[in-house]
């Protein structure tokens, strides 16, 4: 039967036909749906685990214990689980491991924009990138043969493309695979320098054994066309390639590490000018120019920034004049935004205000680094807004500037992902600055996943609840204190007196994600006669809210299709110009 | 066939995506080939959102090229004119009249254009304005604004009906399933009665 799945649903659905039975994943765009999906499956263990190296060492374990394993995250998340990674690549697998990483070219929401292949050379794991959903589901099924008969970890790499983008999948056979039960193996599973020393041969050994493999494995295939233009590709740029030159001649690499060098030589051969076509950095192209091939089009034309398209190819490897429209000039840009009654609003109205310097974290509560708030001043990555304000806190003791205590804000998924440990440095190497955590009870830019302080497992059963103010107290924390963003007067008062305290302090705020939950409050209405279009409520950064001019009278309007009522803008209006709807004469 | 390509844009949250997995399932009914790209993460969050539908005999790139697109379902005036360059010539435009304002003007920084309608009908040829969303709150739901646009498009769209039916009662939830049908009955009727394109 045929049908139409995402890389991601078709990775999980691989999965789960390859006879898999352990999943654990941290959720990360792009890779997120794979566990969601997998979630939904009886007879398979699909967790969300509170971080990546957790998740990557959890699924070593699920593979030690003798069930095909995976682990899923963005590419970021593999930085988190890299230690892991590097040595499980020793000591080989018992029942399949695959790890899937998806990278973010063109940064559609990401922090960076690395090429994660680097990872599978790093760690001396094959590297299987798909270019559709067909092959996301085939290559998922073949990484799990490749990792038990090679005794590997196999890195199943993708992009946004590949993973977001839907197509035609057609389905095989699932197979049933009989648990291999829990070996012990004391050269083999415990990497004491004595045994690492041999693993490390044998990883070697394992690579040549992959090479020799590569050169004639189906995933490495030539497609013959045209000799004028040879071209060397993989993942979703291969989908672009052939559809800008259907006339050349492919070399079609399923699997970009390790290479197959004889093949690649013989393609090269073959080929009267040769283009290496991937997006990021010349992984394939450096090995192939260090095979001493020449290689006619590759980063030297083609970009290592964003993502590719046909149209670039167009451009930058036949040089056609490709004869585009302009797009319409002049538009205003539509960022993302905290959505109407989101909780995150009031935190950076007040911030805003008093502006501190904030440390930022990873997710929606980024977007306070926007205007109209402009309230957050370094974002790097997960858990970093805690440790950061403890090096800022000291840097600025250091220079006897102590009264600008800055301000930490991280989210509860963020905070329990790898902030605790930052707060655990904090308190204990007297660093000093106001900790907010904006726990809204799910991990939200991701689209709402359950993490181990919502009280419930990926698959929705009741899980013990970690209560983030207690554990915060627990670990040495003297100062906790639960918050109210949406009063936004109380907020701002008690901001004042923590800055002024001595010692960390820490916010939380305990409410829930409106989109998540799916909370909805009353609309609030604008009253254009008590208006007197100061925009004072326009610092609330709400898109319900719009300055219009009607008769030659400016005034503020509310949207009653995106209001939802939180009540911030109807705080900072000092003329009772905001009111709840039946208020309205 | 050669490719059929469809350019769905929006604001994160509008129902963009629900829109082209309709569209997606449609074509796969006809027995097409199809491809379709997604954005999700942080554009979602009240950002600009475009999903790409393409379909045909063989679709290699998931991705519309510039001067390549058939069809345009803008959801928004604003963000349908983002992506006026990607139309052929001849390509189509249906889209919503409802402004959805933009941070930046809601805080007084930037002017939503007044003249937004004109400039799409300076930018393009066959182009469809109507008000979608005052169409979707008639059928009983103002979510239901995807299924008016799909309505709307089919005039444009070389799918059989009952394909797309079939594909709504795929993909709609059982107990909305009647208020998106009048939604798209809404929508496929709009331009049939009033001939005024």
């Amino acid at each position: 039967m045929k049908s139409i799945l995402s890389g991601n649903e078709a990775i999980a659905r691989g999965f789960v036909q390859a006879g898999g039975k352990f999943a654990s994943a941290y959720p990360g765009t792009p890779s997120t749906e794979v566990l969601e999906n997998l979630s939904k499956v009886e007879g398979i263990h699909a967790e969300w685990s509170t971080n990546e190296k957790v998740a990557m060492e959890a699924a070593i374990g699920g593979s030690f214990g003798g069930v095909r394993a995976l682990s899923c995250m963005k590419h970021v998340g593999v930085n988190v689980a890299a230690d892991p990674l590097l040595t499980v690549a020793y000591t080989g697998v018992n029942a399949g491991l695959v790890l899937m990483c998806a990278d973010d070219p063109g940064m559609f929401s990401s922090q960076n924009e690395q090429d994660s292949r680097h990872y599978a050379r790093l760690a001396k794991i094959p590297c299987i990138e798909p270019s559709d959903s067909q092959e996301a589901y085939d290559f998922t099924r073949l990484a799990f043969d490749i990792s038990e008969r090679f005794d590997t970890p196999v890195m199943l790499r993708t992009t946004t493309r590949v993973s977001h983008c839907k197509s035609v999948v057609e389905g095989g056979e699932p197979i049933t695979v009989e648990g291999r039960g829990i070996v012990q193996d004391f050269g083999k599973y415990v990497m004491l320098p004595g045994n690492a020393k041999k693993r490390h041969e044998v990883v070697e050994q394992r690579t040549s054994k992959l090479k020799e493999w590569a050169e004639t494995a189906e995933i490495n295939k030539v497609i013959p066309g045209s000799r004028k233009l040879g071209i060397i590709t993989g993942g979703i740029s291969f989908q672009y390639a052939n559809e800008a030159f259907p006339e050349a001649s492919f070399l079609k690499l399923g699997m970009s590490w390790p290479l197959p060098e004889n093949k690649i030589k013989e393609f090269a051969a073959t080929v009267g000018e040769l283009a290496v076509v991937e997006e990021l950095d010349p992984f394939i192209e450096d090995a192939v120019r260090a095979m001493g091939i020449t290689v006619h089009y590759g980063k030297g034309v083609l970009p290592v920034c964003g993502e590719y398209s046909t149209t670039l190819l167009r451009e930058k490897i036949s040089g056609a004049n490709v004869d585009k429209k302009p797009a319409v000039g002049g538009l205003i840009m539509r960022p993302p935004t905290f959505c109407p009654g989101c909780s995150h609003r009031g935190l950076y109205t007040v911030l805003a205000k008093l502006k501190p310097f904030v440390s930022g974290d990873i997710g929606c509560y980024t977007l306070g680094a926007l205007p109209p708030f402009s309230s957050l001043h370094s974002c790097i990555c997960m858990g970093q807004s805690i440790s950061g304000a403890h090096g800022i806190s000291k840097a600025l003791e250091l220079q006897g500037a102590k009264k600008q205590k800055p301000v930490a804000v991280i989210g509860d998924s963020t905070f329990l992902h790898s902030g605790l440990t930052g707060l655990m440095n904090m308190i204990y190497n007297g660093g000093d600055a106001v900790v907010v955590i904006m726990n809204n009870d799910t991990t939200g830019m991701t689209g709402g996943q359950e993490h181990p302080g919502t009280g419930r497992t990926a698959k929705g059963a009741t899980a013990p609840k970690i209560d983030i103010q207690t554990l915060c107290r627990t670990i040495g924390a003297k100062r906790v204190r639960e918050i109210d963003t949406y009063s936004i007067k109380e907020l701002e008062a008690i901001f004042k007196e923590e800055m002024e305290a001595e010692g960390p302090s820490v916010l939380v705020s305990n409410q829930p994600c409106v989109l998540r939950y799916k909370i909805v409050k009353k609309p609030l209405r604008g009253n254009a006669e008590k208006c007197v279009a100061c925009k004072m409520c326009l610092k609330a950064g709400c898109i319900g809210l719009s300055l219009v001019e009607k008769d030659g009278k400016k005034f503020v309007e509310l949207d009653p299709l995106l209001c939802n009522g939180c009540g911030v803008c109807m705080q900072l209006c000092k003329k009772g110009a905001i009111q709840p709807l039946e208020e309205v004469v | 066939m050669s490719t059929f390509n469809v350019l769905v844009a929006g604001v994160g949250g509008q129902g963009v995506l629900l829109t082209s997995k309709i569209l997606a399932e449609a074509s796969l009914l006809s027995g097409f080939d199809i491809k379709q790209s997604e954005v999700h993460g942080m554009a979602q969050r009240g950002g600009s959102v475009v999903s790409q539908v393409r379909f045909g005999e063989k679709v290699c790139s998931p991705i519309v090229s510039e001067g390549e697109c058939d069809l345009l379902i803008g959801f928004e005036p604003l963000e349908t004119a983002r992506y006026l360059h990607f139309l052929k010539d001849g390509g189509q435009v249906v889209y919503n009249t409802h402004r959805i304002t933009t941070l930046t003007v809601s805080i007084g920084a930037d002017v939503y254009p007044d003249n937004i309608q004109d400039i799409i009908a300076a930018n393009a040829a066959g182009v469809h304005p109507f008000d979608a969303t005052g169409l979707a709150v008639q059928a009983g739901n103002k979510r239901t604004l995807n299924l008016v646009l799909l309505g709307a498009a089919m005039r444009y769209l070389p799918l059989k009906d009952e394909h797309i039916k079939e594909s709504i009662e795929k993909c709609v939830p059982r107990k909305a399933l009647e208020t998106n049908m009048r939604a798209f009955q809404a929508g496929r009727e709009f331009f049939a009665s009033s001939c005024c394109i």
